[in-house]
């Protein structure tokens, strides 16, 4: 099955390469949300004219390659079982709504899972494009023209004034999401992100969890993205945003150091007592984990731990999701034998880096 | 950690909830998350879809011409997209749009709704699709000039604006002669 790649590594392929100051940055994502001119949203379509644009998709892209982001693979969402389906929303290729959908929804991944197309979820198209460390402007030209190369074969509903046109109004003008993923440990524990981020939404951007909309900030990751989409452009969107993620790299920066010189000792403690749990536990709760994994890559970063990779958070954070778990074990888990899974996968993990 | 609403399965989900200003921790095992309606899944975002269609409604008179704000409730008043079968007061329920031709029918009252959830703006200043943009693209350019020949106007940069505006008598020319 051609999924099974997208289905079996917790990093997508984009992941492993190095990004700018991604000490701090995870990665960036832009998303532009596009729609077939004259065919109603897919909340109000009929179902052949949806399966329609799905076909469409599926002829016009199936194995086509858009400049270096390789073969783009079609995933018809009625065919992929739950877990297959979690999994796909743990490693942020499809939307969680867009998982729920049975019929006429589908997605089209490029193999190295830099760039995602989801098709009839709220609105026709949304495209997803993935850069590893602080890169917005690259993502942003590299999303027009991937938006470009799509254009050139669909008519997008587009109004002069109102710009491209989306099913909910928070989309409308620009249809563009730009995010940040962003690792803030030191902000955390010294408190300080508590006052930042009332000011972050005073200047119309949105702090979030790592899964979006109503998510928690697991493992001290925080997703900064966009609010308006309307009267500003897409490059100065991307400035706005910009300049607050280099804002928040600094202020972290300052707290690693600040957290070093005041209390270096207990910092290094908290570190290697997180390794040892990580490296030692036989039951895990997915918070703890991910507590842990964060204090270790904080350690990375600090060149206190030198032997384990720096993508061991984003890749431990996802491998430790329910949907991979299940995967892994090909079979569905309670919490508890997720637990006891969790664990065991970390050790192998990270016995691995030791040998 | 045991689930504090059945007290048997261990909690696997952990909420911090704030009521009225009280910052409440709970801790709850996901049978219970789901019976009792916590949150179970990131998909859940029920809060911001309430708070967005919140953000419609408390717009005052949307019809604007007769000042009856009751009156955007009678089905009679009601506008209907005639391509998708949307009513603006079930867009105002469910703050989706059916389909393109909703932000045509709707025209009228969607100005104050962009406002408020766009932070003042109501017009779109970003890309325009390459292919289907026409002569927009040159539009676009020719707003730009002529804002710039106001600015060096008022520089009294004359040089610099008679360059401006033979640029815009160009690009104005070309227009007319794509038009043809």
């Amino acid at each position: 099955m051609t999924l099974q790649h997208f289905v079996d590594e917790a990093t997508s392929p984009w992941m492993r390469d190095e990004g700018p100051d991604n000490d701090i940055v995870l990665s960036c994502r832009i998303r532009l949300a596009r729609n077939f001119a004259n065919v109603s949203f897919p909340l109000a379509a009929e179902e052949d004219e949806l399966e329609k644009i799905m076909q469409f998709f599926q002829q016009e892209y199936t194995h086509q390659s858009f400049q270096d982001f390789q073969d783009l693979e079609f995933v018809p969402i009625e065919e992929l079982t739950p877990t297959e389906k979690r999994v796909l929303v743990e490693k942020h290729l499809i939307s969680p709504h867009l998982a729920k959908y049975t019929k006429a929804a589908a997605a089209v991944i490029s193999k190295n899972e830099q760039v995602s197309v989801m098709i009839n979820e709220e609105d026709h198209i949304r495209i997803q494009l993935y850069f590893p460390g602080l890169q917005l402007d690259k993502a942003l030209n590299k999303a027009f023209e991937f938006d470009d190369w799509l254009e050139e074969k669909v008519n997008y509903a587009f109004d002069e004034s109102r710009g491209y046109l989306t099913s909910c109004p928070t989309n409308v003008g620009t249809g563009m999401r730009a995010s940040v993923m962003m690792h803030l440990p030191s902000l955390v524990l010294t408190r300080q992100i508590n006052r930042m981020i009332p000011a972050i939404n005073q200047l119309g951007l949105v702090v979030r969890g790592i899964y979006g909309e109503g998510s928690e900030a697991i493992g001290n990751i925080f997703q900064i993205s966009n609010q308006i989409t309307l009267g500003k452009s897409e490059e100065d969107i991307v400035e706005d945003l910009q300049s607050v993620v280099k804002q928040l790299i600094e202020q972290e920066r300052k707290a690693r150091t600040r957290l070093m010189e005041q209390s270096g000792m207990r910092l290094e403690d908290r570190v290697y007592r997180s390794y040892g749990v990580l490296k030692y536990s036989r039951i895990i709760e997915s918070k703890e984990a991910a507590n842990c994994l964060s204090n270790v890559r904080l350690g990375i970063d600090l060149g206190m731990i030198e032997h384990v990779p720096r993508s061991i958070l984003n890749e431990l954070i996802i491998l430790t999701q329910p949907g991979f778990l299940q995967q892994y074990a090909k079979k569905n888990l309670t919490a508890n034998e997720r637990d006891v899974l969790r664990a065991s996968l970390i050790r192998e993990r990270l016995k691995l880096e030791n040998e | 950690m045991e689930c504090q609403e059945c007290h048997k399965r261990p909690a696997t989900l952990h909420f911090t909830q704030v009521v009225n200003g009280k910052k409440m921790e709970v801790h709850v095992c996901e049978v219970c998350a789901k019976e009792k309606g916590y949150m179970t899944y990131p998909e859940d975002s029920f809060s911001f879809q309430n708070l967005l269609t919140s953000l419609f409604n408390v717009e005052s008179s949307p019809l604007g011409n007769n000042g009856n704000s009751n009156s955007v409730f009678t089905p009679a008043e009601d506008i209907q997209c005639e391509q998708c079968g949307m009513t603006f007061s079930e867009f105002k329920r469910i703050g989706k749009f059916g389909c393109a031709s909703c932000y045509h029918t709707f025209s009228d009252r969607l100005d104050p709704i962009f406002r408020r959830v766009h932070s003042g703006n109501t017009k779109h200043h970003g890309k325009i699709p390459k292919r289907q943009g026409g002569d927009l693209h040159a539009k676009r350019q020719l707003e730009e000039y002529k804002l710039k020949l106001k600015e060096l106007i008022d520089q009294e940069a004359f040089e610099e604006a008679a360059n401006v505006r033979d640029q815009i008598k160009a690009l104005e020319t070309k227009m007319r002669g794509d038009d043809k």
